[in-house]
């Protein structure tokens, strides 16, 4: 075995242990949530279920109780769904917007501004926690689902901001200049020529949305009420409504639920959200 | 339909205050109806600026600017019915060549059909037809080039603007892009506005040809006036490939009387003044003579093919001078130079101005 094989089958040995790492507490939770009680007391950790047994699931999705509550986690997915699919959209939209003027329509001031914008993307969340408890309460929109998407849409729009903005400081001035001379508008310039190059950094900005809005336990703890927790929280007081025993199994295959959508995303979109990040200047 | 074009006063500053820079000092161009104009300078000597406050894209600071008598100053690019063509060509990536070309009529709201009979006779005009499904990325240099003119064309605009079309293109090319760029020129009539920095670019395609150096319009003619009627040392030096010879030294006497000398010889060369003057004189009109009084030493030795450069080195410097590619003369030999009466270029030592 020569050096280069050598050094070949250390990268691998090195990614091996890296894919263990992660993949390993994924396949302890699934094959927990497929056994049954018994087989959770009696059998070993890593050993594999005596069969799909889907009991877990369906419970965790329809009937575990959370106190005396006994929806499962499916009011809980759904309140999730109804917040992340607008904050996403409209936060995206928005940076979207944003980055195209602080690109390409400067204005005196427009750099400082955006400066000012990036502050949003390394503050910490919890100085703003009561603050915006506040104005939530002035505008009527205190534990409900559209103040939820409210915050998400303000903290977001720091971060898409930034990636629309970096993004569309490659495409050249002339590719603007030309359209407007071609007699095309702001709106125009923006639906028709900007929007269409935007793929790649539209499915970075959607996919980074997702997962940060959905994984969200902050805000959804603090701002939700009894009607609109998102999954997240769902799940952590699912887990820690104590009972006599406690259901592994059920608990597991909720994890998974709870989890699941930014998962499918990362999985369908995943290859863009690779393109986008490498994808530098837009060639002509 | 061509239209003229009038430029008077304009001045562009950029900044405030200590830190503004004037970018354009006092320019005035009067562009007659169907001409091709071409602005040639050094990077950073405000041509493309210039060129932006034309299209709109750029207000100026003051001065008046009118397209076929109409002041368009403060009037949106869009609306001063002029087209150009950019360097990095900026086509639309995400449209196909025909939307690209279709894109303004669209703008305008021109019915569709139209617009496809329009698109199908730019095509034809630029043999592109056959590229007219594709994206811009699926071309060639020299074919985005085509499909930039053809975006231009399409309108039928009052006026061209063309912002150093040729510079991203290889050598081959360049040149058979020229040539195209002259012909649509001819073909269609329209008023044209092209900025450069290749000389040879200006003297081939222009009608006249404006020289601009640190915001400043040197000089404006002919291709043929600039050429052989540079009016200061510096558009001598930068117009004609390679530069013009400049021998620095003292005039004196009149007429057959008349003497030029200068360091390690005498010419007898009428000047039109006696003072401290430089000789501009091109490679082509200095001539290699064995028998010669002023002397210099080969150093160089420079076959193109039609012609072969000799860079002789002298006591006032290098000269370059035009023979036929024939020439023995080999480098380290010792050679004579001679200049007759025609073609002599007098300009001020002190000023660097053209004298008589």
């Amino acid at each position: 075995m020569n050096a280069k094989n050598l050094s070949r089958l250390a990268i691998y040995a090195v990614l091996g242990v890296a894919v263990f790492f992660f993949l390993a507490p994924l396949y302890v939770m699934l094959v927990t949530s497929f056994k049954d009680a018994e087989q959770i007391r009696s059998g070993n950790l890593l050993s594999l279920p005596q069969g799909l047994n889907l009991e877990s699931w369906q419970l965790a999705w329809s009937s575990a109780c959370t106190g005396v509550d006994c929806r499962g986690l499916k009011p809980y997915f759904m309140n999730s769904v109804l917040m992340a699919v607008p904050a996403v959209l409209i936060s995206t939209a928005w940076g979207a917007l944003n980055g195209y003027v602080l690109s390409m329509w400067k204005f005196r001031g427009s750099d400082l501004l955006f400066g000012f914008i990036l502050f949003g993307v390394f503050m910490p969340f919890q100085v703003v926690l009561l603050p915006m408890s506040q104005v939530l309460g002035f505008m009527g929109l205190s534990s409900s689902i559209a103040g939820l998407v409210l915050v998400h849409c303000l903290a977001g729009m720091a971060g898409t901001t930034l990636f629309f903005r970096n993004y569309y400081t490659a495409i050249p001035r002339e590719l603007v200049n030309a359209a407007r001379m071609d007699g095309a508008g702001f709106w125009r310039i923006f639906v028709r020529i900007v929007i269409p190059m935007s793929t790649p950094i539209l499915m970075v900005t959607l996919i980074w949305q997702f997962t940060n809005i959905w994984n969200d336990f902050l805000f959804g703890v603090a701002f939700s009420g009894a009607d609109s927790k998102p999954v997240t929280v769902g799940l952590n007081n699912m887990a820690n409504t104590t009972s006599s025993v406690k259901s592994y199994n059920v608990d597991m295959a909720a994890a998974i639920i709870a989890g699941l959508p930014t998962m499918m995303v990362y999985v369908l979109a995943g290859q863009y959200f690779v393109k986008g990040l490498t994808a530098g200047a837009v060639k002509g | 339909m061509a239209a003229s074009l009038h430029i008077a006063g304009i001045r562009k500053v950029f900044g405030k205050g200590d830190k503004s820079v004037e970018i354009l000092k006092k320019i005035d161009i009067e562009v007659a109806p169907g001409e091709f104009l071409i602005l040639v300078g050094p990077s950073g000597c405000g041509k493309s600026t210039l060129l932006n406050i034309i299209a709109g894209l750029e207000e100026p600071t003051e001065g008046e600017l009118r397209i076929a008598d109409k002041n368009v100053i403060g009037m949106a690019p869009a609306q001063r019915d002029i087209a150009m063509v950019f360097q990095s060509y900026a086509l639309y990536p995400t449209m196909s060549v025909a939307d690209n070309i279709g894109f303004a009529l669209e703008m305008r709201k021109v019915p569709l059909e139209v617009r496809q009979k329009r698109i199908k006779e730019v095509a034809a005009m630029l043999q592109i037809e056959h590229l007219l499904d594709r994206r811009p990325a699926q071309l060639s240099g020299g074919q985005r080039q085509r499909v930039a003119m053809g975006r231009a064309l399409a309108r039928d605009p009052q006026l061209f603007l063309f912002d150093e079309p040729l510079s991203n293109l290889d050598a081959k090319l360049r040149v058979e892009m020229r040539a195209e760029i002259k012909r649509l020129h001819q073909l269609s009539g329209i008023t044209t506005v092209y900025v450069t920095h290749d000389q040879i670019e200006a003297m081939t395609l222009g009608s006249r040809i404006a020289v601009m150096k640190d915001g400043v319009l040197q000089q404006i003619g002919t291709p043929d006036d600039i050429y052989r009627r540079p009016a200061n040392t510096y558009v001598a030096g930068f117009i004609g490939s390679p530069t013009m010879n400049f021998i620095v030294g003292q005039s004196s006497g009149s007429g057959a009387e008349g003497r030029f000398s200068f360091e390690g010889g005498t010419l007898n060369l009428p000047c039109p003044v006696t003072a401290a003057v430089t000789l501009g004189q091109r490679p082509e009109h200095i001539h290699l003579s064995d028998d010669a009084a002023w002397r210099g030493q080969v150093s160089l030795v420079e076959p193109t093919g039609a012609d072969t450069y000799v860079g002789v080195q002298t006591a006032v410097g290098m000269i370059t001078v035009r023979t036929a590619p024939s020439t023995l003369v080999k480098v380290g030999d010792h050679v004579g130079l001679s200049v007759s009466a025609a073609h002599n270029n007098w300009f001020d030592t002190n000023s660097g101005m053209r004298l008589g």
